[in-house]
């Protein structure tokens, strides 16, 4: 009994909870995110966005989740049920999946992993399977055309994404993310790698599907994409899944590059506040880039799209792969642990 | 030399960051929103909103059934019956206005040769069933009473011109 107690059920328990320490606050950050978002865009169209439901409009994003967890889910007759249930479901549970390795601090993390940067990746790479399943399973030709758009695109940007991850890792010398961190104690890659920076940021953008690469959905052609077909509940999961996946992008941004916690200046008024709270300005900051780009350009076209992603930042990110290791085996700088 | 100063802005993303600068310095001027159902916008004169049937100053309804508006609408929207009063003048027994066919033209106000059939500023007459966009006389009259200040106000605007 106290085997199984203290063995099993006590860590379950444990676990349990730190995941709900992250996944409530990470759902009301989803929410208000949509309102920032609205807010944003409204503010730089000289609008003023939603400001009637509650203070400032603040309780807007519940209005809406309350409409859309109300609406009747309708699924089309030629729909394959089971998929059609099952990829919003993928969607939002692979936006949440990722945050298990994200660390917030020095031991701050649900799970320290070695290889936390390449399971980011893979979470990443499969959160296109919720997408070509949506648009394969309504079995609508709007739907099907934004899936396999979307599809090629995520799996192109994925490949320069890759090449940056193995720079910033080749650098920091660990596939752990809290020690990639700690390895920014110096100087911040977003320094010395900006190139890749840029790269990893303009990825970004196209592998959560967002302006100016969202043409998954494309409305002025497709209406809505891939999620077409999809209603109440089952729609609010993939717009959940979205804005989860910007922010763990964000995150991704801030850890990698942004040096994680660590303030700015390693100098006494900065080093006061605390490392979460200067993990939580920077995802912000990017977040607010992210809908910054999107208020700024307008979509790119589908071949123009392709052109980016193959044609410079596949050579761009390789060339700065070779660059890098050169230069760390050249000075020795690379650390080998 | 000029594939260098190109490759460069790109890769520098010149054009882009001062796009974004743009939309950041539009951030922080201040909205234009008007806040509709607390404040409202100004409404010309000219408006052609909610229609009302108007009364002279002593309580006598201005319609003598002349049915110009009734002949002139392009949407076949009004109809009118009409018989001599009492008093034997001319008058209504009916006016009805269908707002749901209405386009808002504003023929039957030039039309109307006693100003009595007018468009006014109300543009707020929303409702939930059809039925109550069928107007009769008697809901005409009320929006004449209920209007007389601003539509009085808007004709006197427009007399020059008319």
């Amino acid at each position: 009994m106290n085997v199984f107690w203290h063995g099993y059920a006590w860590p379950t328990i444990l676990t349990a909870i730190e995941v709900l320490c992250v996944a409530v606050p990470l759902l009301v950050a989803i929410a208000y995110y949509t309102y920032f978002e609205r807010k944003v865009l409204a503010y730089s169209q000289l609008r003023k966005g939603p400001n009637v439901v509650g203070p400032f409009g603040l309780w807007q994003p519940f209005a809406d989740g309350l409409k859309l967890l109300l609406k009747e889910t309708i699924i089309p007759s030629g729909a394959n049920r089971i998929l059609f249930i099952a990829a919003p479901v993928i969607t939002f549970a692979l936006a949440l999946v990722a945050w298990a390795v994200i660390p917030f601090d020095v031991g701050v993390v649900i799970s320290n992993i070695n290889v936390g940067i390449l399971y980011l990746f893979a979470i990443s790479s499969l959160s296109v399977y919720g997408i070509i399943i949506a648009g394969w399973a309504s079995n609508s030709r709007y739907a099907f055309l934004g899936a396999l758009r979307s599809a090629a695109q995520m799996v192109s940007y994925e490949v320069s994404i890759g090449f940056v991850l193995v720079t910033v890792l080749l650098c920091a010398g660990s596939l752990n993310l809290t020690v990639i961190v700690e390895a920014q104690r110096h100087i911040w890659y977003v320094i010395p790698l900006f190139p890749m920076f840029v790269v990893f940021f303009i990825s970004g953008l196209a592998e959560t599907n967002r302006a100016p690469f969202d043409l998954a959905e494309g409305e002025s052609e497709l209406v809505a994409g891939f999620h077409v077909e999809y209603s109440a509940m089952s729609f609010g999961l993939f717009f959940l899944g979205e804005y989860g996946n910007m922010i763990l992008m964000s995150a991704m941004t801030s850890i990698l590059f942004l040096g994680g916690w660590l303030s700015p200046i390693p100098l006494e008024p900065f080093t006061w506040i605390p490392g979460p709270i200067w993990l939580l300005a920077k995802i912000l900051f990017v977040m607010f880039c992210f809908l910054w780009v999107r208020a700024t350009f307008p979509r790119f076209r589908y071949d123009q799209l392709m052109r980016l992603g193959w044609k410079v930042f596949l050579p761009l990110s390789l060339f700065w792969l070779v660059l890098t290791a050169g230069v760390l085996i050249a000075t020795g700088w690379a650390s080998v642990r | 030399m000029n594939f260098l100063a190109r490759g460069a802005r790109g890769l520098l993303l010149t054009e882009l960051i001062s796009g974004m600068a743009l939309t950041l310095r539009y951030m922080f001027k201040p909205p234009v929103t008007v806040n509709y159902p607390y404040e409202k916008g100004p409404i010309s004169s000219r408006f052609r909103g909610e229609h009302a049937l108007r009364r002279y100053p002593n309580g006598e309804e201005r319609c003598i059934a002349c049915k110009l508006c009734e002949a002139i609408c392009p949407a076949l929207a009004i109809t009118i019956e009409a018989e001599p009063r009492a008093d034997g003048s001319r008058r209504t027994t009916r006016y009805d206005i269908d707002m749901t066919k209405c386009i808002y033209c504003g023929y039957c106000q030039e039309a109307c040769p006693v100003d009595a059939i007018v468009e006014g500023p109300n543009f707020e007459f929303a409702a939930e069933t059809r039925e109550e966009l069928f107007y009769d006389k008697d809901k005409l009259l009320a929006n004449g009473d209920r209007w007389e200040a601003e539509i009085a106000k808007s004709l006197s605007l427009e007399a020059p011109y008319r």
